[in-house]
């Protein structure tokens, strides 16, 4: 172990440079967030992930949002066990019934003020699954969505761009 | 009776449906259904699926080796047939589904509950004119008595970026007396969205089945129509697909290792998995086009052909995962810390896996040799000779260990399959014309996925039943947790890795 642990020292680091922010994302968010919002979050946001309904595919993309590449909590975003602890829920899915208050509950959980942001195709607009007897169909029916990002599955890219341009917004103020 | 012979007896007494590729499906009356439920749960045969259909009731049964399969069917005019599960428990969870989506009740059935039906859909599933009345009642847990007992119910919202399920765990102190699963949150309708669908959108939702084995599923959904419609993939594709379900298994398993050792706060091992992870993702997307490998296997072929630059990638992909990974396996062997968490947690026996017929490493970590690219087998994997990595003690050691072997077979298997790629077209048109059933398994990285499939002539889907192997993990993820410590649940969840979405379809 101590052979790894030397080697990484060494071995320059994965870590790639910072995205620049995601311009559609800005554009959705501008607007939507209050001043006295932004003074409060800062530069930092604790982020909650609600599988509503997902394939699971966007989790294993938010999944290596934490990996080394990517290594999301340089910018002061991290994931948090409790939506009683977050500022932004990532929601994922085409909501199903059987999410529905799950989904519910966990956003009048989180404190205000919150962001909602609807991860994946299935998540903005009910994806391959909208159809179904099974599905409520976009986050947006069920919980008020400030960002989309869409993809099947988005890229760790795209979540990262998007993500950055809420802490952008919500950095200004 | 020799397995092969009772099951040759069963098929010999009912009539042969026409049409239904590559293994035979026949239909038998009540009295036979009730002749293969006893040879069931006397272990004669293995349970590898049951749904329900319009008005009619289907089984996918096997001999233990899985060297030969039939799908058995029981027309149910009056919506009722003798339960299975009464004798073979494995068979339980997938007669309440049954009873949720098509109204098909199990006579006899040891727990009459709804499953996949939480009392929340607006219209009925399928073809149902009605909902189960008692969908729509609270949900009523096991009972559970005596003294010092507390309950801890989880989820559905884990802490975790994790699919949702619940969890209801009784324990007696730090002891887990009883875990008792509830699933079904993520239940898209998958079944009927299936019904009526092309042949191009019904393989789209089977590589939404599970995201994470969306090539596995995209292999047995085009397997199972190639086979209804009397034809198979050039020789490139198959090799192709099977280049893609390699690297698929090698990315999982190292997300999943590195994950079990995180459960135990040994993040470093957690850090250098999600390296060559990321690796195999992005070598992926350059040479398919696609991270996960969404949609590129399709019936009749792949949608995307290898380019000499994409096969050179993989090769350095496959020699950086050489260099690195097994400094990974030393560090996890050595690291006493580590192994205390991991050796003797969470022991599932071979009796079980074997009643269950449990697929992937969750059945080759407790003695159940099965892998179904060997056994009943499939093309390219029919003419390489691989390893197969069987353990004995069933273990969260063991299926960490099971799946560090299976992460260098892939490694090799890709290598050459690489070596000896075929050359010629990566796809052909199917002639969908005439229609068919077929019947196709493939090996998924948590084990074999089964797809039956009945194409309509022309070619729409009639119906498509997709069976995830943690059909018959999840139940054993309740045994293996007894008489462990809570916070040990972890651990044993994420060794077995079962899937929620490929369940709750």
């Amino acid at each position: 172990m101590r052979k790894i642990l030397l080697e990484n020292l060494i071995r320059g680091r994965l870590t790639e440079p910072a995205p620049a922010a995601s311009e559609a994302a800005l554009a959705e968010l501008a607007g939507r967030l209050e001043r006295s919002a932004q003074r409060r979050l800062g530069r930092s946001l604790s982020i909650r992930e609600v599988d509503a309904g997902s394939c699971n595919g966007c989790e294993l993309e938010i999944h290596a949002l934490n990996n080394v590449f990517y290594d999301l909590e340089r910018f002061g975003i991290r994931f948090v066990a409790s939506p009683r602890h977050a500022d932004v829920l990532m929601v994922t899915g085409p909501v199903t019934h059987n999410m529905r208050e799950a989904l519910e509950r966990t956003w009048r959980a989180t404190p205000d003020p919150k962001w909602v942001v609807a991860v994946g195709d299935c998540a903005v607009d009910g994806g391959v699954f909208g159809a179904s007897y099974a599905c409520v169909g976009p986050v947006a029916a069920v919980v008020p969505v400030d960002l989309h990002i869409p993809g099947c599955p988005p890229t760790p890219q795209a979540m990262l761009e998007g993500l950055l341009a809420l802490l952008e917004t919500s950095a200004k103020g | 009776m020799t397995t092969m012979s009772a099951l040759a007896d069963l098929l010999a007494a009912g009539r042969r449906v026409a049409g239904h590729r590559p293994w035979p499906r026949i239909e038998i009356d009540r009295a036979d259904w009730e002749r293969a439920t006893a040879l069931l749960g006397d272990g004669t045969l293995a349970l590898s699926g049951l749904w329900g259909d319009a008005g009619a009731v289907h089984m996918a049964v096997a001999t233990p080796a899985f060297d030969a399969l039939a799908v058995v069917t029981l027309a149910c005019p009056d919506g009722t047939f003798p339960s299975v599960g009464r004798v073979h428990a494995p068979a339980i969870r997938l007669e309440r589904a049954a009873a949720d989506l098509f109204g098909l009740v199990s006579i006899d059935a040891p727990d009459p509950r709804p499953w996949l039906d939480h009392g929340r859909f607006p219209t009925p599933p399928l073809g149902r004119s009605d909902f189960r009345a008692d969908a729509r009642r609270p949900y009523v847990f096991l009972p559970v008595e005596g003294e010092g007992l507390h309950q801890i119910p989880v989820g559905p919202v884990h802490a975790g970026i994790i699919e949702p399920g619940h969890f209801r765990f009784t324990a007696n102190g730090e002891t887990v007396v009883r875990l008792e699963q509830r699933l079904g949150y993520v239940h898209k309708g998958i079944d009927a969205l299936m019904s009526g669908a092309t042949l191009e959108r019904a393989a789209r939702l089977a590589g939404r089945v599970s995201g994470d084995s969306t090539v596995a599923y995209a292999i047995a959904f085009a397997h199972a129509v190639e086979a209804a419609l009397g034809d198979e993939a050039p020789p490139r594709a198959q090799a192709l697909r099977a280049v893609m379900a390699e690297l698929e298994r090698i990315a999982n398993h190292l997300g999943d290792i590195g994950a079990v050792c995180n459960d135990a706060s040994f993040s470093l091992m957690h850090a250098h998995c999600g390296v060559l992870r990321e690796r195999v993702l992005r070598a992926a997307a350059s040479c398919f086009g696609h991270r996960l490998m969404m949609d590129r296997v399709v019936p009749g072929g792949v949608a995307t052909d290898l380019a000499a630059a994409g096969a050179a990638t993989l090769r350095a992909l496959l020699a950086e995962i050489g260099a690195r990974f097994p400094e990974l396996v030393a560090i996890y062997d050595g690291t006493a810390s580590l192994q205390d968490r991991t050796v003797g947690t969470g022991i599932v026996g071979r009796d079980l896996v074997m009643h269950f017929a449990a697929g992937g490493h969750v059945g080759r970590a407790s003695g159940r040799a099965i892998d179904v690219r060997r056994t009943p087998g499939y093309p390219p994997y029919d003419r390489l000779a691989f390893d197969v990595p069987v353990l004995e003690s069933g273990d969260v050691d063991a299926r960490v260990l099971i799946r560090m072997r299976e992460i260098e077979a892939s490694r090799g298997l890709i290598a050459r399959l690489l070596d000896d790629l075929p050359a010629g077209p990566v796809a052909r048109t199917l002639d969908s014309a005439g229609g068919g059933e077929g019947l196709a398994l493939a090996e998924a990285f948590r084990g074999d996925v089964l797809v039956w499939v009945r194409i309509e002539p022309g070619g729409r889907v009639a119906r498509a039943f997709l069976r995830d192997a943690s059909w018959f993990q999840w139940p054993l993820l309740e045994a293996a947790i007894e008489g462990n410590i809570v916070a040990d649940f972890p651990l044993c969840n994420k060794s077995f890795n079962c899937s929620y979405s490929g369940h709750d379809l």
